[in-house]
């Protein structure tokens, strides 16, 4: 089985692809069979994942890949590779089981919209196109998949196609990640040419081994950074995380797809897979390129939670969640916690799904109602929405014990503790965790708790084939938390390719308490401020400036359009400007030149060489004609300059013999 | 096999001549039959072309006229075959695209013939003859058949090209003064250690690179091209995009590169420069337009500067490194596939827009994924083929060419990769503008892709996907004759 499955791996990501092409071709009416194709597809791509999954247990360092061939070109192969190891292997399962919930989920979700085929073709694709990024032993055929994970994100956010808002959004979200991913383009290039191969692993000479690594040098660093420019647009990192919160005028599932299990998990995993090349020459696990993930995590992370905290939309608010959490891990990678960031990466994965279809089962009962103002009081109506919503609200936020987020961001802060560089990160991490149980809260009272205003008054429990994703997620949030107790670190420990024993003494850790504390006070404090919910929010009341401030994302979209795109949009008009008039002027300038050689030479035609013949001397003239458009049939243009060629070629010829 | 070449050039002027007399209704008839004889010779010349040889095969030579050293000689190595098989693809489709008159087809056909000539002559009066043999057509079917401007556009286009031609003609003539031979191969054994003279060479240098900028085009030798192409009907904007564009670049390898090794190299930054300059200022003025045909020819120059841009790289720098120059390379030679296809197939869809609407203007349309499913789903593959989606063949090439480029010229192709964020802000534009939004009444009545339509862009789509998923079957035809470039230039 182990063998067979890593010689085979391709066929994780060839079942979801095939089945997204079959469906592309069913006729919209097919529902049944299009949501069945896509949902076997998943399950099988699941099976598949849990017997990679497997082998991977059986020695620490476990690590299969076959190589192929793509092309020759002149005398060189270009190869690339699938790859098999824990890494691979934790995040194949997470991506397929999280997909297949949110799939299952948007039978229901989408019951009613007219390109229901249409919708799981590109969900399936999108499943195919994260498992190839997971999968794959080449840098090229990881930015390959990448670029298409970027293109099925592009179709399933503008999905509701009619609405102008959904179109731009895809377009922001497509357009931003690839100004990143040109970054990404390029480090790609500089380490093909510095070490003579894209594959990760091939026996030795990969890009990831001593031979590779030993190659690249003092590069390393601006390789590591420009990759990382790829991870900043997908992973929805400060500056360019401004197209993620757009992202969410996709539909719900879309959303849930993109901030849990594909999409933004691209950019913390590339990080991960090519982390050699970021600690090549670290001195006590600190290089440049680290220490520039660091804090572009803090900021990130920081910023994020503080907008957050000042949004209406129900999904925004989990949009900026996510940006907040992704900058943590990427806190957590940088700090040189890499299985800690990883671990996160998964965790996150299950809750923030939970909390998504969460929202979407809320939206749905309320009859697409997104405004948190006009919510409330669900709790009731809602008791499966609001129980599973619960569950993923604690983990996010990090209650300790049952809930898997808490486990993990415990080991996070507990890294950043150990940075030599500076004590700064564990703290603002720890003012994260505040933020982040604050604006949990803050969601959760406005929504569920208080009385019902608005559509809430309507709300009803969403069907069956929504809540039970719901429940499998839930209890998936839970299980989980069992897999990350320090009393049994086995996965932390499969992860960093080492064994691990059961202690159960190792269960409470000082950090533990500490984080306790700080999440207890999180909450405490949001239902203090929020204890009654209503039209205006604490904050916009005591601090209006600044609830405005942060309710706009910071104004960065209004500051990159007046900057940035304004100046773009300049260089696009001033190149058709000096297009139209200035190189053309100039060319015609040359033309005016010629025009008037063009009369010298009709005068010299005239009175030397042939004075009878007019017909062709006016021809000469309207050459030059054409610049100042006396002329009408240009047909003599032609002629006129046929009749130069030919009698500069005939004095050429006669002085030649 | 040897007249398999001279066979592919003169059904294509038999073809004309039949049409011309052919009955009013079937002349486009008659004009497909010879693309298909021509499609079949072409496949027979694919199928018996040994591409584990570099050189020059199945030769034809014949003496023409012996005192000024013109000879019929034709052969072919990879590159032209690479050309020819891009003929005989792009001929019938836009052919097909286009529903015209004997007078059009008549004349598609001759430039076809002038086309194949160009791609195959080994000599230069020859081939003169020939390049200068697709400008006429060209130049008619622009200026009867065009659209708004065409007596403008097309003079222009004529003006342009034809001074480009006579100052190549003169370049040659000196050459030949000096060398006696018009013979590609012999002069490019000169070139090594110059071919001319101090500043005769300068000069001789200059004009050829002028005619050829000109044809390419490369900034700032390319404002005749929106212009052409705008005014230009539908069938023939797809030629000239298609194949009439590459007779620049393929002039560029087959006389520059070779005849003037060391002025070419001596200019390499200025050349490296106005390419990265066609790339990044033609795709923001594609960006300023709002006509889609006029954006469309603009990208087609950037598409061409990254042509352009991978060959000045390999020729600018000393010692090249042989993996980089075969990786630009090969990559240039993908890239003239892959551009010729797709910008063929992008006139094609602006055509069948323009055909349903009466107009082509970015805000002339809205909503048209609601009313014509079908027709912005292919579009799409074709736009997302043109800014180098993965998956589909423009990623492959300019992969290519940036790895290679980047390697021997980091800074100007750093710089250039801002053509492929641009691109995609255009097409990503353009979409949103058709495609998406509430459906503009005006739209409301519009067909889908028909049947027939669909039969039309069925194989360049999947020639698009073909050569982006696997595209060795294309790398094979080239790979040996790039590779004796790369040794012939180190």
């Amino acid at each position: 089985m182990s063998n067979w499955i890593g010689a085979h791996l391709w066929l994780i990501l060839a079942v979801p692809l095939a089945g997204s092409l079959v469906i592309l071709s069913l006729t919209n009416s097919r529902r049944t069979a299009a949501a069945a194709l896509a949902i076997v597809g998943q399950v099988l791509a699941f099976v598949l994942s849990l017997g990679a999954f497997l082998p991977t247990l059986q020695a620490p360092g476990y690590r299969v890949f076959t190589n192929f061939t793509w092309f020759t070109f002149g005398e060189q192969t270009l190869r690339l590779g699938f790859l098999l190891d824990p890494l691979t292997a934790v995040m194949l399962v997470m991506i397929t089981l999280v997909s297949l919930c949110i799939f299952v989920f948007s039978v229901g979700y989408m019951a009613s919209d007219k390109n229901f085929t249409r919708f799981f073709a590109y969900l399936s694709f999108f499943s195919a196109a994260m498992l190839g990024v997971v999968l794959a032993n080449s840098l090229l055929l990881l930015f390959v998949c990448w670029e298409l994970v970027g293109l099925a994100s592009y179709l399933l956010i503008g999905f509701w196609i009619k609405r102008p808002s959904a179109a731009a959004a895809a377009k922001k979200a497509f357009i931003i990640t690839r100004i990143g991913d040109l970054g990404f383009f390029l480090g790609m290039l500089w380490l093909y040419g510095q070490s003579g191969t894209l594959l990760f692993y091939d026996g030795g000479n990969g890009a990831l081994e001593s031979h590779g690594l030993l190659s690249l040098g003092a590069s390393a660093t601006f390789i590591a950074l420009l990759l990382f420019c790829g991870a900043v647009g997908k992973s929805g990192q400060f500056p360019l995380h401004v197209w993620l919160p757009d992202a969410m005028e996709g539909p719900t599932p879309v959303s849930a797809l993109i901030h849990a299990a594909t999409m933004v998990a691209a950019g913390i995993f590339l990080v991960a897979r090519v982390y050699p090349l970021f600690s090549l020459g670290a001195i006590a696990g600190v290089t440049p390129s680290l220490t520039v993930v660091v804090w572009i995590g803090v900021v990130t992370a920081l910023i994020s939670a503080l907008i957050a905290l000042a949004q209406w939309d129900i999904k925004r608010i989990l949009a900026y969640s996510t940006v907040s959490q992704l900058g943590l891990m990427m806190v957590s990678l940088g700090v040189g916690g890499v299985v800690a960031g990883i671990m996160h990466l998964l965790a996150h994965g299950f809750f923030k799904a939970l909390l998504f279809l969460g929202s979407g089962s809320v939206i749905h009962g309320c009859h697409e109602e997104q405004d948190i103002r006009k919510m409330g009081g669900l709790r009731g109506r809602m008791p499966v929405t609001f129980l599973t919503y619960a569950i993923g609200m604690m983990a996010l936020s990090g209650v300790p014990l049952f809930f898997s987020g808490a486990w993990t961001k415990e080991e996070i802060l507990h890294a950043t503790l150990q940075w030599p560089v500076s004590r700064a990160p564990h703290f603002l991490m720890l003012a994260g965790v505040v933020l982040t149980a604050l604006y949990m809260t803050r969601q959760m009272i406005y929504v569920f708790f208080g009385h019902p205003r608005g559509s809430a008054e309507h709300a009803h429990e969403s069907p069956p084939v929504m809540t039970a994703p719901l429940i499998v997620l839930a209890v998936c949030v839970i299980a989980f938390s069992v897999m990350l107790t320090p009393a049994w670190p086995w996965l932390f420990r499969y992860l960093a390719g080492a064994t691990a024993s059961f202690a159960f003494s190792q269960l409470i850790q000082p950090g533990l308490f500490i984080a306790l504390a700080l999440v207890v006070l999180g909450i405490a404090l949001g239902v203090l401020i929020y204890r009654r919910p209503g039209e205006l929010d604490p904050m916009e009341q005591s601090l209006p400036a600044l609830f405005r401030f942060l309710q706009h994302g910071m104004w960065l979209d209004e500051l990159y359009d007046r900057t940035v795109l304004a100046f773009a949009r300049g260089a696009a008009r001033t190149s058709d400007w000096l297009d139209r008039y200035f190189w053309d002027g100039l060319v015609r300038g040359f033309g005016a030149l010629g025009s008037s050689l063009g009369s010298f030479t009709k005068g010299f035609d005239e009175r030397a060489i042939n004075a009878g013949a007019n017909d062709a001397a006016a021809a000469a003239r309207d050459l030059g004609g054409l610049i100042s458009r006396r002329h009408s049939g240009q047909i003599q243009t032609y002629l006129g300059v046929v009749a130069v060629g030919m009698l500069a070629l005939l004095l050429l010829y006669a002085w030649l013999t | 096999m040897a007249h398999l070449i001279t066979g592919l050039i003169f059904i294509p002027i038999l073809g004309a001549l039949f049409v011309s007399v052919a009955p009013r209704d079937y002349g486009r008839a008659v004009a497909l039959g010879s693309n298909l004889m021509t499609v079949l010779v072409a496949l027979a010349l694919w199928r018996y072309f040994d591409p584990a040889t570099a050189g020059l095969q199945m030769i034809t030579r014949q003496p023409w006229i012996p005192n000024i050293g013109a000879e019929y000689f034709l052969g072919i190595d990879g590159l032209s075959l690479l050309l020819v098989l891009l003929t005989s693809v792009v001929f019938p489709f836009a052919l097909l695209a286009q529903r015209a008159g004997r007078g059009f087809c008549a004349l598609m056909l001759v430039m076809q013939a002038a086309l194949y000539g160009t791609f195959t002559a080994q000599n230069f009066i020859l081939w003169f003859l020939f390049y200068e043999m697709s400008l006429i057509p060209a130049f008619l079917l622009i200026k009867v058949w065009g659209g708004e401007n065409r007596d403008r556009a097309a003079t222009k286009f004529f003006l342009y090209t034809f001074l480009g031609s006579v100052a190549m003609l003169l370049s040659f003539l000196a050459i030949y003064l000096v060398r006696g031979t018009f013979d590609f191969a012999a002069l490019a054994a000169f070139g090594k250690s110059g071919l001319l003279p101090g500043k005769l060479g300068w000069l001789a240098f200059a004009g050829i690179f002028l005619g050829l900028a000109v044809k390419v085009p490369l900034f700032p030798f390319h404002t005749w091209l929106p212009d052409a192409y705008e005014a230009a009907p539908t069938g023939a904007a797809m030629v000239l995009t298609g194949v009439l564009s590459k007779m620049g670049v393929y002039g560029f390898m087959r006389l520059l590169l070779p005849l003037f090794p060391n002025e070419i190299k001596i200019m390499g930054p200025a050349l490296l420069a106005l390419a990265v300059c066609s790339i990044v200022f033609a795709s923001l003025a594609a960006w300023g337009q709002s006509d889609l045909k006029r954006m469309v020819a603009y990208l087609s120059i950037n598409h061409l500067g990254y042509c352009m841009l991978g060959l000045f790289a390999v020729t600018a720098t000393t010692a090249v490194p042989p993996r980089e120059a075969q990786a630009a390379l090969s990559g240039v030679f993908l890239q003239i596939f892959n551009h010729g296809i797709t910008a063929a197939a992008l006139f094609y869809f602006v055509g069948l827009l323009e055909q349903r609407r009466g107009l082509r203007g970015l805000n002339d349309f809205g909503g048209l994924m609601q009313r014509t499913p079908l027709l912005c789903g292919w579009m799409s593959v074709a736009m997302f083929s043109s800014l180098g989606l993965p998956g589909l063949n423009g990623f492959v090439g300019e992969f290519l060419i940036f790895k290679g480029s980047f390697a021997l010229a980091a800074g100007y192709t750093a710089v250039a990769v801002l053509g492929l964020l641009i691109t995609a802000i255009v097409f990503l534009r353009a979409m949103q503008a058709l495609f998406s939004g509430p459906l503009d009444e005006s739209c409301r009545e519009l067909p889908d892709l028909r049947l027939g339509e669909k039969w039309i862009v069925l194989p360049v789509t999947l020639l698009m996907f073909g050569v982006g998923i696997s595209p060795q079957f294309i790398l094979t035809i080239f790979n040996s004759t790039v590779t004796q470039m790369v040794r012939l230039l180190g």
